[in-house]
């Protein structure tokens, strides 16, 4: 009763914004959809909420039909856009109230739900939105996409933009809500976000390529992945793209994620490799790939 | 060494009305250097680097710039400098070659300097077949890539960059940032801000702004060492705060769209 997409495609002219895309998200769930820009998310979003129509395929939002039953989708469902949708010369209050009445609910008949999120921006509640900075104007957006209590929750990016603390803050939040029985389909192309979904689809130029929990979809990675420093990060990453082994190199944080092509590495040949190209401080140790490293490997 | 500091700024202050947006804030940028600017949503930043591309004047403190009193001779460090953001980069409706030819006359190039950069930029980032492509056709990624070459064009000693790398797929955004690399080793300083905490790692030296004030700045190893955290994300999320209702000092005033 949660999502349920089968075989969507849409096109727009003689771009092709979604291929074939078919997936679950069970009620209860909280379901991430992980690709960049332009990957077609926000597209799949506004045929799920009832926004735009499939070119081909069929959906179902909490067991609505998207095109026969859109009406009983949009009274159920809540959808925080990319660019919130907030009306920026009106205070946090009337965005409130405006919200509540036209989905024919009060303030306060829902408060509950959405008051932890609320609480924090109730302080500044005769500000305008338009004032208010990024991290509150998400609340806010949240706060609006809930107070009629929906049943499906649609977050299309809610993170872009936002810094880390802010960002660690509104997983919290989207993880309460989800104890509240609210299905959840958020999408980021933040890598890091998708460990904190119950299962994610890693999207990229339209189409799905893997469905998982993010577990599994790390236990898939298909190549023993090894953390390489040395004190010259540039140096190292010319080194090892020159080592003749190398299947791939990537810069992660502090540290080159290092894959080779050969099913026996040798790491101490690697190691004198490097030594003699007079890099210092060098280490190599076997790592846990991540998601980032999974997607990189997919649309390599 | 002084002469080294492409940027000198010393208790820089930004009031708009009864709030301090940027509260007296000291730091120094060398030549060649990549310097990451960090901070949450609100912190501040913008209203700085506003203060520092010379767009908005301060309310006390100094800050030179590329040589360029921020008070004094703002035109210049427009000229001398160059920008890039997430949120505007390049005209959509124009092609590739008419962006890079508008840009190029804005900074004050030459006709043949513009077609000699236009065809280096092009063979650099192998664009040939997309040249006389509309730019809003292009993958996000791509334009990113081409607004800082553009941002480039003029041989700018500074590039300040906003974000560059949001919502860029993890390849794209690792090619981005060896570009950053090989502009910063020509001597060009690299100014930028991110989300992205490993890329934070990538940067010579980091800044953290909280509520306006430069909380900490330092090399990222340094850092690390003295929040006793494994990374910056973890050395981020112990400075850094949002402005909440957890946070007295934060009044949630938003200056910067």
């Amino acid at each position: 009763m949660g999502i349920k997409a089968q075989n969507i495609s849409k096109s727009f002219k003689n771009v092709t914004a979604l291929k074939n895309i078919s997936f679950d998200v069970k009620e209860g769930e909280l379901f991430g959809l992980i690709g960049p820009d332009g990957a077609g998310k926000s597209t799949l979003f506004r045929i799920l909420t009832t926004l735009l129509f499939a070119d081909k395929g069929n959906a179902t939002v909490a067991g609505f039909d998207v095109v026969e039953d859109y009406k009983n989708i949009r009274k159920n469902v809540g959808y925080m856009p990319g660019r919130f949708s907030l009306y920026q010369d009106l205070t946090v209050e009337e965005n409130l109230e405006f919200y509540a009445t036209i989905f024919g609910t009060t303030i306060e008949e829902n408060y509950d739900l959405i008051k932890e999120i609320y609480i924090q921006i109730e302080p500044f509640k005769k500000r305008r939105a338009g004032k208010l900075s990024g991290g509150m104007k998400q609340k806010l957006a949240l706060s609006c996409a809930l107070i009629h209590k929906p049943k499906v929750l649609f977050l299309d990016e809610p993170t872009t933009g936002v810094d880390p603390v802010s960002r660690k803050e509104f997983w919290e939040m989207l993880k309460r809500l989800q104890q509240k029985g609210i299905t959840i389909l958020v999408s980021t192309p933040y890598m890091d976000e998708a460990e904190l979904c119950d299962r994610i689809a890693l999207i990229q130029h339209g189409k799905i390529m893997q469905i998982d929990t993010p577990q599994e979809i790390i236990n898939h990675y298909p190549k023993n992945i090894y953390n390489i420093s040395a004190e010259n990060m540039h140096n190292l990453i010319e080194c090892l793209n020159e080592y003749e082994h190398n299947y791939s190199v990537y810069p992660f944080g502090e540290n080159v994620h290092y894959t080779d092509k050969r099913d026996l590495f040798n790491s101490q040949e690697l190691y004198d490799f490097l030594q003699s190209k007079n890099l210092k401080d060098v280490e190599i140790n076997n790592t846990i790939p991540t998601i980032e490293d999974v997607f990189m490997e997919l649309t390599k | 060494m002084e002469s080294q500091n492409v940027i000198q700024v010393q208790s820089l202050t930004k009031k708009f009305g009864d709030f301090t947006a940027v509260d007296a804030i000291s730091f120094e940028v060398k030549k060649g250097e990549i310097f990451g600017f960090l901070g949450a949503n609100g912190a501040g930043k913008t209203t700085a680097m506003k203060m520092l591309i010379g767009i908005s004047m301060p309310t006390s403190g100094e800050a030179i710039v590329a040589g360029f009193d921020v008070y004094k001779n703002r035109d210049n460090i427009k000229r001398n400098i160059g920008y890039m953001s997430q949120k505007f980069a390049l005209y959509d409706d124009l092609t590739v070659k008419e962006n890079i030819t508008f840009f190029g006359g804005i900074y004050g190039l030459k006709k043949n300097q513009i077609k000699e950069k236009t065809t280096q930029l092009i063979n650099d980032l192998a664009l040939q077949e997309v040249a006389n492509k509309l730019v809003g056709s292009l993958p996000l990624g791509w334009k990113q890539k081409i607004a800082f070459s553009v941002a480039l064009l003029h041989n700018p000693k500074i590039v300040f960059l906003d974000e560059p790398t949001g919502g860029v797929d993890p390849i794209t955004r690792r090619q981005f940032w060896e570009m950053i690399y090989q502009t910063a080793n020509t001597g060009t300083t690299i100014f930028v801000t991110t989300h992205y905490m490993d890329e934070a790692e990538y940067c010579n030296r980091v800044s953290i702004m909280v509520n306006g004030k430069i909380e900490a700045l330092d090399t990222p190893k340094k850092l690390k060492e003295k929040y006793n955290a494994t990374n910056m994300n973890d050395v981020f999320l112990k400075l850094a705060r949002s402005p909440s209702l957890t946070l007295p000092k934060g009044n949630g005033t938003h200056t910067e769209n």
